[in-house]
């Protein structure tokens, strides 16, 4: 039975009650886990094929068109094709392009707080969904490394706001076709969807609802932060679908950069 | 009308099983209204701590088909057909039958540091709407304990109950770091003592309050992120020495003042 030492001390150990199994739950619990896995292992799958095959990721001047994929913009290395780089290029980087970039969005998402909610549940079983027993017999939580490095997630926010802007300029860029002039086409929907979307994944984030004023004890001698605290809270209750919908979104950017750039579909011209 | 099938725990310490009880269930039951009937009927040395019966004292808390629910608020024509399971909570050590010994809980609450207000300026306090608000809706738990039942942290992980206070006392050290009247710094003892950083955020606790209060997001992620900002956070930390402030131990935090 229990017992309390003092008012204080907690040694509270006892025969629990119910039965010796995972889970009495009785609808599909385990509906939630499997999506999580499918998308984020297909995502995976999926943006590691495109980070080692450095091809058909900006369609050019050739085409009449400027729209570079967001896995590879920042374009850095001195291999990156012509037109595609952002000013300045990283000499000898033989790798793709790719992975001197995609650590900083990787970062951003994988110490999300929602992401973390989702993996952990799905991945790590810890547990796979609510009063269902945990799949591990030791638990620390996020006290040790290396998953005290979950605590990171603020810096890889400022990173991914870096990069929210460089996707917004190569967007607003695509807007202006090389020997045609303004216009709008598929692309330029599909790079400012993208953009708009990582803008909101972003400014939902619960670090930046702290930053704004979540960290703050008196909002009333702090008005603008106040404000901005008010903004930030309803996006950050959107925090999941904004994650998801983002997440998804940047893949098809990919996709149909790649097949504009290959030649399989047109970038279609609307005016 | 018609007969339902209740699945029922029944034991103590020394041991238990289900028994099964069929009996009439009316339009508009709820659980409790079922169990009551039985222990009007069927079993009346069926022990189930209950009082409001109104969702508001949170006594009648309990597993049903598995899942940490209020007896008085889980209506019986929302569960699925077939028998309902009805289980003691699975966190706290059994008593009897449906009833927990919860006292883990009071020995939690009473580690956390009071309120420690600034002096009272001539005239009195003044507060703010826009400076409670943020913290109103932590006042709306009834420490029903769903919260506590659910966190596979102690569920799971008998040992961890030591070091680990558990979602509901992290939605009161939040309320008390967001009141604006408060001068005490509870981040290093939120850390050290309660054990925060074993949360990993899975949002059982959200998902199972009665009172639909957003403990993961409102409580448990602003304290981590505070954490973060008293420990982990370089700029933060050169912020505090340009400021020349400190933040308090855990032993600090915990020193109150005489009443």
């Amino acid at each position: 039975m229990a017992v309390i030492e003092s008012s204080t001390d907690v040694v509270l150990s006892g025969v629990r009650g119910g039965p010796a199994v995972k889970t009495l739950r009785q609808d599909r619990w385990w509906l939630q886990p499997v999506v999580t896995v499918s998308i984020l292992t297909a995502f995976v799958v999926y943006s590691t094929w495109s980070a080692f095959n450095p091809h058909n990721y900006y369609v050019g001047a050739m085409m009449h068109r400027d729209l570079i994929s967001p896995f590879f913009s920042p374009c850095l290395a001195s291999s990156c094709v012509e037109g595609s780089q952002i000013g300045f290029a990283l000499s000898g980087w033989s790798l793709s392009p790719a992975f001197l970039i995609l650590i900083f969005p990787l970062g951003f998402r994988l110490t999300c707080y929602y992401y973390r909610r989702s993996y952990y549940r799905a991945f790590w079983w810890s547990p796979p969904a609510c009063a269902v027993s945990d799949g591990h017999k030791k638990y620390t939580g996020e006290t040790r490394f290396p998953l005290l490095m979950q605590n990171a997630h603020r810096y890889f926010f400022y990173f991914g706001i870096v990069f929210n802007c460089l996707l917004t300029y190569d967007a607003l860029r695509a807007f202006h076709q090389p020997g045609i002039g303004f216009g709008v086409t598929l692309g330029t929907i599909v790079l400012t969807v993208n953009a708009t979307l990582l803008w909101l994944y972003s400014l939902s984030c619960h670090a930046c609802r702290h930053l704004c004023g979540g960290s703050l004890k008196t909002f009333s001698n702090h008005p603008v932060r106040h404000r901005l605290w008010k903004f930030i809270t309803p996006l950050n209750e959107n925090h999941m679908k904004f994650a998801w919908a983002s997440l998804i979104f940047v893949a098809l950017t990919d996709v149909f950069v790649r097949l504009v750039a290959s030649g399989a579909i047109t970038d279609f011209r609307l005016f | 009308m018609a007969d339902v099938t209740m699945k029922i725990w029944r034991g103590d310490a020394s041991g238990g099983e289900f028994q099964n009880y069929t009996i009439e269930q009316n339009d508009n039951e709820v659980v409790l209204d079922v169990i009551h009937r039985i222990q009007a009927t069927e079993a009346p040395d069926l022990a189930c701590r209950w009082n409001c019966k109104a969702g508001k004292c949170g006594s009648c808390s309990a597993e049903i088909n598995g899942k940490p629910r209020l007896m008085c608020m889980t209506r019986m024509d929302t569960l699925p057909e077939g028998p309902v399971t009805v289980t003691p909570m699975k966190t706290f050590p059994i008593i009897r039958d449906l009833v927990t010994d919860v006292s883990f809980n009071y020995a939690m609450a009473a580690k956390i540091p009071a309120l420690l207000p600034k002096p009272m300026p001539e005239g009195g306090y003044r507060l703010m709407q826009e400076d409670v608000e943020r913290s109103q809706e932590f006042r709306k738990c009834i420490e029903c304990f769903l919260c506590q039942d659910v966190c596979h942290v102690i569920r799971d992980h008998e040992d961890n109950k030591a070091n680990y206070a558990g979602p509901r006392f992290f939605i009161r050290i939040a309320e008390l770091e967001m009141n604006p009247l408060d001068t005490n710094d509870r981040r290093e003892f939120v850390r050290e003592d309660m054990g925060l950083g074993y949360c990993n955020i899975t949002k059982c606790c959200t998902e199972v309050c009665p009172e639909g209060i957003h403990i993961t997001d409102n409580a448990i992620i602003p304290l981590k992120e505070r954490v973060v900002a008293a420990n982990y956070d370089p700029v933060a930390w050169l912020g505090r020495k340009i400021r020349r402030q400190t933040k308090k131990t855990s032993a600090e935090a915990a020193v109150q003042p005489a009443p």
